[in-house]
């Protein structure tokens, strides 16, 4: 008889161990970028979450450039900190060849549009990996020094390589990606058969030579901050960067600099769950995820930034800049008068070819 | 006993002429003092064996570790075992593709894979030797579940229930001369226990995968009618039964299977990288370090438009001594300077040289950059000199030129520090002496002075060289096109392209070749002649 009780106290006990397995972490620590990215994501996602669940510790790491390295190494080493990352979509599709990050069936893990949308129509074709949270549109894109095209500001892409109309240093990012696609674009190729001439010895030679003509006059930048500051300086007339450090140029920092929207390269940057993290840290993290991802926050966020919500039903919630008290809609990537003639990056083409043509690249820039 | 110890202990005078000496003990002194000594050298290694253990453990092993990943290539056949067996007897210079037997294996191979979420990985490790390779896995990955191999599944269990029953297969499969008879399907089986496993599932209640009946079919079609009538294993009847009929089965073709999901499986370039890396261990990664490549046909150069790390570690090597040199140029004569003047301005002037080596490096690569680009400092004083044209101001960064002036600037305390503590050893009465005896003042210099603050540069020199070839942090920032270092490549290939054997075949030749330099100053310098201070 007191067997039995001690057998079933023991079961108990068992069985309350397994309940509480289900129960959520009460710390997470989240991957992003730092700075005014970082920031708008504490304001929009990390705070408003924290005041409905008093003493959730959140602890920010500023990894995100190295993710998926450090993430790698994590694996290896058995002992991932991380429960969740910011990443773009290309590193988020790396991971996921790698079993680094968690596949998730979307209508399952994330909430519905405010309009009752499934997520996976919500988010539509943004969900570009099984691994991968869409999060923000951003657009990698031109701005110039207004004070020095004379009276002709640039409208088109093409003006990056008219450096008769145009003479100054340029400023583009050291990789292929983006600029092999504007320099095709310029050379007469159209937007829908850039990736099928890129594919070709021929059409790789091709974007090479038109960044050829342009190769003396182009600083090559590394780092996002790189472009605001040579324009600042007067350094380039024109260069490449995402538009919300544009954004921030232009309006908070009120240089003489203008965007120049034509053929900015649409990208995304999003969220991956790191795979095999424990159940309570992956409970407090799918609660976290599906919070942070909802209608209503993802429009919170452009309060702060310049980057288009992921979601669709979104768009019609975004309001006004937090402390400039500016309206946010004309300054988003994805607004109509900007997107007349936008480019998607084709990311799939990239995971194939990517070091195949860094090498070549570097090569090139080496000679 | 007592007695012979006593005896022993105190040698007669005798016994030390003949004999050898002997201790206290009766020892002989000589193996006593080698004790006596073991035993120091002991305790002295167990006095620093926690911190040796710890550099061995978390310095040194990571290291070689990190090291071993630029031969290491196991990747291949461990996601492929069977294939790559398959492919053994492959010719690559035949021009053809393989044969059915290497796409059976493949499939079974991948359908483990796929489960097992590691054939994309294996893509990427391939997509490094051939473009195109990391979305043709991703692509048959999402098709090989949608194969028609289902068919042979259908046409089995329609003969015969059974099969489509667990216990059935788990019955067959238990047993040796079974497993012996149906050589396929038995590996294919000890993937799909595996399988199950990862998914926490139970064998006994799992439906057999279309990949078993497809082995199965395979192996019942090559049994030969003695081995089948000699089979007395468990469900003989139910196995002679389903051969007998096998021949009324349509063959599936998994080679058409597969290039219905991408026609790329036909390309026979294809086949020969997977067969060129299937070996544990590669020279690839080494070779594509300095610009050759390991193809199908044997190493080959790799194309000109893609050469880069022999020019990058030519490079490497030439800007580090050039830093080198323009350390020791400006460095010599601030250390002169601060070793010959009293103490109290000395002391002031070493803080002037230590301030810069306390502020953060991004600080002074940024300065760097306010200083000398073309809008900066530098340039608009020249313009407003008249030296240089408004139209045509000077460009001293992003190239070379920067990186060398950021650099040395960076690494100039590391020549000042050593030179500084050796000069200060150096007596100033010998330069008297020399004088006094009618030595110019260059003559006394150079052949009385410098001499003796030669381990001074010598220390210097190794440490500027060093940390100079490994810097990435300021060659990125400032480097433009020419100015960058292998090591930019090597954090590229780290962070980035993921491609770690390469970026630890890039890092030991580079380590390689510091040892080497270091090797050759020995020889020139002598090691010993360094003084770090």
């Amino acid at each position: 008889m007191k067997t039995k009780t001690i057998l079933m106290t023991a079961t108990a006990v068992v069985l309350a161990g397994a309940a509480s397995a289900e129960e959520m972490a009460d710390s997470m620590t989240l991957v992003s970028w730092g700075g005014a990215y970082q920031a708008s994501q504490v304001n929009a996602y990390s705070e408003p979450y924290k005041a409905l669940n008093p003493g959730l510790e959140v602890i920010w790491d500023e990894s995100s450039n190295e993710a998926v390295a450090k993430l790698r190494a994590m694996n290896e080493a058995g002992n991932v900190t991380w429960d969740l990352v910011d990443v773009v979509a290309s590193d988020a599709i790396r991971l996921c060849d790698e079993g680094l990050a968690m596949e998730f069936d979307p209508d399952e893990l994330l909430a519905e549009g405010d309009d009752g949308t499934p997520a996976s129509e919500d988010f539509g074709d943004l969900i570009v990996s099984d691994c991968f949270i869409p999060q923000i549109v951003y657009s990698t894109t031109f701005g110039y020094r207004t004070d020095m095209v004379g009276d002709t500001p640039p409208t088109d892409v093409c003006a990056v390589f008219d450096t008769e109309t145009y003479p100054g240093k340029r400023s583009l990012e050291k990789r292929p990606i983006n600029n092999m696609e504007w320099a095709l674009i310029c050379d007469g190729v159209s937007d829908e058969e850039v990736y099928d001439v890129l594919e070709t010895e021929e059409g790789q030679a091709r974007a090479f030579a038109k960044l050829d003509t342009i190769k003396d006059d182009v600083i090559w930048w590394s780092a996002g901050a790189d472009t605001p500051q040579l324009l600042a300086d007067g350094e380039v007339v024109m260069g490449s960067t995402y538009n919300g450090r544009l954004f921030s140029v232009i309006e908070e920092q009120k240089q003489p600099v203008a965007m120049l929207w034509d053929a900015q390269v649409f990208d995304l940057d999003g969220w991956i769950i790191p795979a095999g993290l424990p159940a309570d840290r992956l409970a407090r993290v799918k609660d976290f995820v599906k919070f942070a991802t909802d209608t209503q926050r993802l429009a919170d966020q452009a309060k702060y930034i310049s980057y288009g919500p992921a979601r669709q039903s979104s768009a019609p919630l975004v309001g006004k800049h937090a402390e400039l008290g500016i309206e946010m809609a004309p300054h988003m990537p994805t607004d109509p008068n900007n997107a007349k003639h936008t480019f998607l990056y084709n990311y799939e083409w990239w995971a194939d070819y990517r070091d195949d043509l860094d090498a070549k690249f570097q090569a090139w820039l080496a000679q | 006993m007592a007695e012979a110890t006593a005896d022993t202990a105190t040698p007669t005078p005798g016994s030390v002429a003949t004999g050898p000496m002997l201790a206290a003990d009766g020892v002989p002194l000589k193996r006593s003092l080698a004790r006596a000594l073991r035993r120091e050298k002991l305790r002295a290694l167990a006095l620093i064996a926690p911190l040796l253990i710890f550099i061995l453990v978390s310095f040194i092993a990571p290291i070689v570790d990190m090291l071993f990943r630029s031969v290491e290539n196991e990747i291949v056949s461990e996601t492929l075992p069977r294939t790559v067996v398959a492919l053994k007897d492959w010719d690559y210079e035949s021009g053809e593709g393989p044969g059915e037997d290497v796409y059976a294996a493949l499939y079974v191979d991948l359908v483990e894979a796929e489960e097992m979420k590691t054939h994309t990985r294996l893509g990427s490790r391939l997509n490094y030797e051939m473009t195109g390779i990391s979305s043709l896995f991703r692509k048959t990955g999402r098709g090989i579940g949608r194969m028609d191999t289902d068919a042979y599944t259908k046409a089995i269990t329609t003969l015969d229930a059974a099969w489509n029953e667990p216990a059935t297969w788990i019955a067959v499969m238990d047993d040796d001369s079974a497993r012996a008879l149906l050589p396929e399907t038995a590996s294919a089986w000890s993937s799909w226990t595996r399988i199950v496993a990862a998914n926490n599932d139970d064998i006994a209640k799992e439906e057999p995968g279309d990949f078993l009946f497809t082995t199965l079919y395979r192996d019942l079609s090559a049994a030969t009618p003695d081995a089948l009538a000699g089979y007395e294993g468990p469900e003989a009847a139910r196995v002679r039964e389903a051969a007998a009929r096998i021949g009324s089965i349509e063959p599936v073709s998994l080679r058409e299977q597969f290039l219905d999901i991408d026609k790329d499986w036909s390309d026979v370039q294809v086949w020969g990288t997977i067969q060129a890396f299937s070996p544990k261990y590669t020279p690839g990664y080494f070779l594509s370090a300095v610009d050759l490549q390991e193809t199908p046909s044997g190493i080959e150069q790799q194309p000109d438009d893609q050469k880069i790390y022999r020019l990058l570690f030519k490079r490497t090597m030439f800007m580090s001594l050039a830093i080198m040199f323009s350390c020791i140029l400006l460095g010599y004569p601030v250390a002169f300077l601060l070793s010959s003047l009293p103490l109290r301005t000395s002391n002031v002037l070493l803080i002037l040289v230590l301030l810069p080596f306390w502020t953060s490096l991004l600080v002074r690569t940024s300065a760097w950059k306010v200083l000398l680009q073309q809008q900066g400092v530098i340039n608009d004083v020249l313009v407003w000199m008249g030296v240089v044209a408004d139209n045509d101001r000077l460009v001293m960064i992003n190239n070379q030129f920067g990186t060398i002036v950021a650099m040395t600037h960076i690494l100039l305390p590391f020549m000042i520090l050593p030179l500084y503590s050796v000069m200060k050893t150096i007596p100033p009465t010998y330069l008297r002496a020399a004088k006094s005896l009618g030595a110019t003042n260059w003559t006394a210099f150079w052949r009385v002075y410098f001499p003796q603050s030669v381990p001074g540069i010598g220390a210097g020199c190794i440490l500027v060289f060093i940390l100079s070839i490994g810097y990435y942090i300021t060659p990125e920032l400032v480097g433009g096109t020419t100015g960058t270092f292998i090591s930019n490549r090597i954090a590229y290939h780290i962070s980035s392209s993921l491609n770690w054997g390469l970026a630890a075949a890039l890092g030991t030749i580079l380590l390689v070749l510091v040892l080497a330099l270091y090797w050759v100053y020995d020889r020139i310098v002598g090691i010993d002649n360094v003084n770090l201070g």
